[in-house]
């Protein structure tokens, strides 16, 4: 090969050293998350709670509600000041006015304090005041912010802008009374304004239910200990419960003891009712498993039986000694809480601290970095065609597949769940299945095109999934129609992997549009290797969507009773395989050569993403539990894109920057069949 | 000229042309829908054998195009005639014959469903046995009494409601009497309040005098339902026994005397019989703790068979429908006891009965077109592989 010839000398062992670096990160990453601080704040967030229908680990609480408030994970406790001045930005709150921003990108040097997702949350429901100054919600529409005057103040990063519960607290009528407004609108047709106010109005409700859902003390003006107000509450209730008792029976009772109790168990209804989380779990398991109930119930019930559960007990002594900063007694409690929760609900248990830990492992994260640096190394070898980047890129490329890898066997063993559940995860199974697809290629060819499409694949669908992330919960319960696992391991499996061979055969076909036209470097014999893998690859996606299809109809036939109801993401799914099928006759009839079956291939990309997110934005059929709405001016980028590389697809060949070593390559594979 | 049609016929140009249309068709059949709703575009764009106008986000385009029906002829008798021109066997291309074999018994499969099959449903209170399924498309206009020698028989005589006309007078072999279709309405709605242009029914006998009525638009969506009524004199001989209205809204018993025998008349949905019967036991619907997110409908129904004095308890949920005598029963519509009890009225689950005799048919093409692709392709892999090796 060209490539061998020019090799210069290089150590063998330097892409070794490579992904030796990113393998141990990697391991390191898999050691246990022990707390640092005095307060053991993994262990808190390893703590089941009861949300969306799912037992999960506080921490993925904290993660999810920080998702949807802020739009990401961590929040800033230090800035830069209006008079550039840098610290703490609590502080900065009660003495400057004007807006801050966090660090720049330029401000190597600072390494700003920021709040962990659990640790946000224990403020949030331990020590409200202090949360309520935290930077989290994220405004980002210019016309509600100048609605609520909020142009010149706030947290500002990246153009984006962060408030307080503090800066909102003045507005929240307005903010309620326009919410009213939207809500009565169809969400197909509000207007990104309308959907920004949405946005606000649900990020207020999560962090108002949030505040209650431990303890009362943001409802009471005189918002006093916890621990203490329950041990009050205790001593009140005897004679509280008698004066009740004796009042509506009509007899003369204690008033003061009567308005003592009222007084404390009014809070506690609304936290029955507002709460968000069910965090006190089932006294009586045998029965069921999830009649998890909120703290504000268990309260009241506590009342009427003078008996408080032992996991209320222990969380009111957490958030006593959370508020007094006292370690050991939070120890204490937290052990007390822990030993009585492996004692009753060891499944329970399990399942959060195996959530925990994938929280803190983040292999998709992980395995998103490395394919970027694979993705450099990769194009960087095709430049100076240097055989060691070539090598390391490839080698990178396996590492973060298997990162990528054992994080899906992770979440589905968490979830007890195949591995695609919905949209986010489909997301992540589309880049895993062209991964493995391009890391075959290259395994084959070694010429450096695999590791890049695999590469450039894993990165960008892992970055399409940490945006559908925001959207909350990625791994929710399943509806009714979908709680099979069979169909989900069958007919979604094969369609997902169906996408990505399609679209794996479409980026194959924009590195030989785009080497051939800008570069010199597409010769004969890497534009035929080229051509063979499109057309292999083609006929790999053909298999699995023709397949992933006709099995979507039996599962239909199975739940709906009808095979086929023209319903849009069928569809769409059609579409695909009517489209491999088009390019497989056009080669097979000789009606286009190597070049046409990369503009082909590329309009498969078009295809594809029509199939795949286009059909849920039409926001109609049977299928609409995949529905979302805010990645259509992506599809429409992403189809723009890809219109343009097909016009400069078309380019005469003669015009192209390979046009010399390009003229000799003929079509080799896919003869006309007569 | 023949050769000419005949190169055309069996070319892979031709298949290729056909292709690229099937995709337009699809994609703008599928964007359609969000303006003309699922079955209006089904009808027009891909039950339909050419389409004269599309629609795309709210705009109409005076545009041709190939209906589905066209398509697909033209794609069988191309896949047909190449075969039949080209056709001889070798193990190397078994593969192909394999995917287009399946391709065929799919599209036929999918013919055959069209044509015959019939879809019915059943709606069961709890505790409620049924022998028949309802067809919610269509109604009836039904005359009941006693069976002559068996008092615990009912003698039923149906009239489908494409015979009932304004001024229509219908007799009957069964009937002793004459019917005269007063007034009728293919689609209405009826109620004892006064309403803005609705108008009285003039019926002069039973609970639907004084009732006022409004016509209403007929619809033709799948899931959406007409409710005919009509005002219905009974005359025997020359005499009027009076008038009767009849409406597939209401479900009250209205009866008249006539040669001292008792008859009821009403106007239903069309029945259609079962030879074995179910009786709803159990109806759940359950949702996940704390959320709104349904985790299980399903209905515990008791299946007697009369014939066969066959008699079993199953359970019907979402993915696991009942097959029983040629028809498939699946969970489909469910009002659980909070719902019930807001609307005033008891617990129900609906099945949704589909009876298709070439229910098979996709099966078998999904099977033999896979096995086909995974040949013809796994072929070539092991061809290349075996190639790059050596």
């Amino acid at each position: 090969m060209a490539t061998e010839q020019k090799t210069k000398s290089w150590p063998r062992w330097l892409p070794w050293l490579i992904v030796g670096v990113f393998a141990l990160e990697l391991a390191l990453a898999l050691r246990p998350v022990r707390s640092k601080g005095e307060i053991d704040i993994a262990g808190f967030g390893r703590l089941p709670v009861l949300l969306n229908g799912r037992v999960q680990p506080l921490d993925s609480v904290a993660r999810n509600a920080l998702l949807q408030i802020r739009g990401n994970t961590d929040v800033p406790l230090e800035g830069t000041a209006a008079d550039g001045q840098w610290g703490d930005l609590a502080k900065f709150r009660a003495t400057k006015a004007g807006s801050f921003s966090e660090r720049k990108w330029y401000q190597f040097g600072l390494r700003p304090k920021k709040l962990k997702p659990t640790e946000w949350l224990m403020e949030v429901l331990m020590r409200p005041e202090l949360s309520d100054e935290r930077f989290v919600f994220l405004i980002h529409h210019p016309e509600l912010l100048a609605q609520l005057n909020f142009e010149k103040l706030g947290l500002e990063k990246s153009g984006l802008r962060y408030f307080t519960f503090r800066d909102l607290q003045p507005q929240l009528k307005l903010i309620e009374d326009a919410g009213r407004t939207v809500a009565a609108i169809k969400p197909e047709v509000r207007t990104p304004y309308q959907k920004a106010v949405m946005q606000l109005g649900n990020a207020l409700q999560i962090y108002l239910r949030l505040k209650i859902s431990l303890q009362p003390n943001s409802l009471r003006p005189d918002g006093k200990d916890f621990g203490a107000e329950l041990a009050d509450l205790r001593a009140a209730i005897p004679a509280g419960l008698e004066s009740i008792r004796k009042q509506q029976a009509g007899e003369p009772y204690d008033k003061e003891a009567f308005a003592r109790l009222l007084a404390l168990a009014e809070p506690y209804s609304v936290m029955a009712d507002r709460g968000y989380l069910l965090m006190i779990p089932p006294t009586d398991l045998e029965k069921a498993r999830d009649e998890w109930g909120k703290m504000g119930v268990s309260l009241l019930d506590s009342i009427r039986s003078g008996k408080l559960h032992p996991a209320a007990s222990a969380y009111a002594a957490m958030s006593s000694a959370y508020t007094k900063a006292d370690g050991a007694a939070f120890t204490a409690a937290l052990k007390d809480q822990q030993s009585w929760f492996a004692e009753h609900l060891n499944q329970e248990v399990s399942k959060a601290t195996k959530e925990h830990y994938f929280n803190h492992y983040q292999p998709f994260l992980r395995s998103q970095i490395i394919y970027l640096l694979a993705l450099v190394l990769a194009c960087l070898s095709w430049l100076n065609l240097s055989q060691w980047m070539n090598r390391s890129a490839f080698y990178l490329v396996l590492l973060a597949l298997a990162a990528h890898t054992s994080g899906i066997i992770f979440r589905m063993y968490i979830e007890g769940r195949p591995p695609v559940t919905n949209l986010y995860s489909s997301a992540i199974f589309v880049g895993w299945g062209s991964v493995v697809l391009g890391a075959v290629l290259e395994r084959i060819y070694r010429n450096g095109i695999g590791s890049v499409t695999a590469s450039a694949i894993g990165f960008i669908t892992l970055i399409i999934a940490s945006h559908l992330a925001v959207a909350g919960d990625t791994m929710e319960m399943m509806r009714a129609v979908l709680d099979t696992n069979f169909w989900l391991a069958t007919h979604v499996v094969v369609i997902t992997l169906g996408y990505a061979a399609t679209f794996l055969a479409g980026f194959l076909a924009l590195v030989y549009v785009l080497r051939g036209v800008l570069t010199r470097s597409l010769d004969a014999a890497t534009a035929s290797s080229l051509a063979r893998m499109v057309y292999g690859i083609v006929c790999f996606a053909t298999l699995f969507s023709f397949v992933g299809t006709i099995l979507g109809g039996i599962w239909a036939d199975q739940s709906w009773g009808r095979f086929w109801g023209w319903d849009p993401k069928e569809n769409g799914a059609l579409l695909i395989v009517i489209w491999n099928a088009t390019i497989l006759h056009a080669r097979w009839g000789g009606m286009i050569k190597d070049r046409g079956l990369m503009n082909m291939a590329l309009i498969g990309n078009i295809v594809t993403a029509f199939s795949w997110f286009g059909v849920n934005m039409l926001g109609i059929g049977l299928h609409s539990y995949g529905f979302m709405d805010a990645a259509f001016k992506w599809l429409a980028i992403f189809t723009g894109s890809q219109l343009l590389l097909i016009a400069i697809g078309l380019i005469p060949i003669r015009l192209w920057g390979s046009s010399a070593t390009l003229d000799k390559a003929s079509p080799t594979i896919g003869k006309p069949v007569a | 000229m023949m050769n000419r049609l005949i190169n055309i016929l069996t070319s892979l140009q031709l298949t290729v042309v056909c292709l690229v249309f099937s995709l337009v068709l699809v994609f703008i059949g599928t964007v359609a829908q969000v303006d003309e709703g699922l079955y209006q575009a089904q009808a027009r764009y891909f039950k339909s054998w050419y389409i004269w106008g599309i629609t795309l986000s709210n705009h109409k385009f005076p545009i041709p195009l190939p209906g589905g029906y066209l398509i697909g002829a033209v794609l069988l008798v191309n896949l047909l005639a190449a075969h039949a021109k080209r056709f001889h066997f070798s193990w190397k291309k078994a593969g192909i014959l394999m995917i287009h074999f399946g391709i065929i018994l799919l599209l036929l499969g999918q013919l055959l469903t069209d044509v015959l099959s019939q879809e019915t449903q059943m709606r069961m209170a709890k505790g409620e046995m049924k022998n028949y399924a309802e067809d919610s498309h269509t109604s009836e206009l039904v005359l009941i009494t006693a069976a002559k020698d068996n008092a615990d028989e009912d003698e039923v005589v149906s009239i489908p409601e494409s015979m009932l006309r304004k001024g229509a007078e219908i007799t009957h072999a069964n009937l002793p009497f004459t019917l005269r279709v007063n007034k009728y309405w293919r689609n209405s709605s009826i109620s004892s309040k006064p309403r803005e242009g609705a108008e009285d029914a003039g019926a002069t006998h039973g609970p639907g005098q004084g009732v006022n009525i409004l016509s209403q638009p007929p619809v033709t969506a799948m899931d959406e339902v007409n409710l005919p009524s009509a005002v219905i004199e009974v005359a025997g001989g020359k005499d009027s026994l009076g008038s009767w209205l009849v409406s597939s809204q209401s479900s009250v018993k209205q009866t008249f005397e006539h040669g001292g025998k008792k008859w009821q008349i009403a106007m239903r949905f069309s029945r259609q019989y079962l030879p074995f019967s179910l009786t709803l036991l159990e109806l759940r619907h359950d949702i996940y703790k704390g959320t709104e997110i349904p985790r299980n409908f399903s209905s515990r129904v008791q299946l007697f068979n009369p014939s066969t004095k066959e008699q079993r308890e199953t359970l019907i949920y979402m993915n696991n429908p009942l097959r029983y005598g040629g028809s498939t029963f699946y969970q489909y519509q469910m009002t659980n006891e909070e719902m019930a009890q807001q609307a005033g009225v008891s617990p129900s689950s609906t099945l949704q009965i589909v009876r298709n005799p070439g229910w098979v048919t996709p099966y078998l093409a999904c099977l033999i077109v896979g096995l086909g692709l995974l040949y013809q392709f796994g072929g070539h892999l092991i061809q290349f592989l075996r190639k790059r090796i050596s």
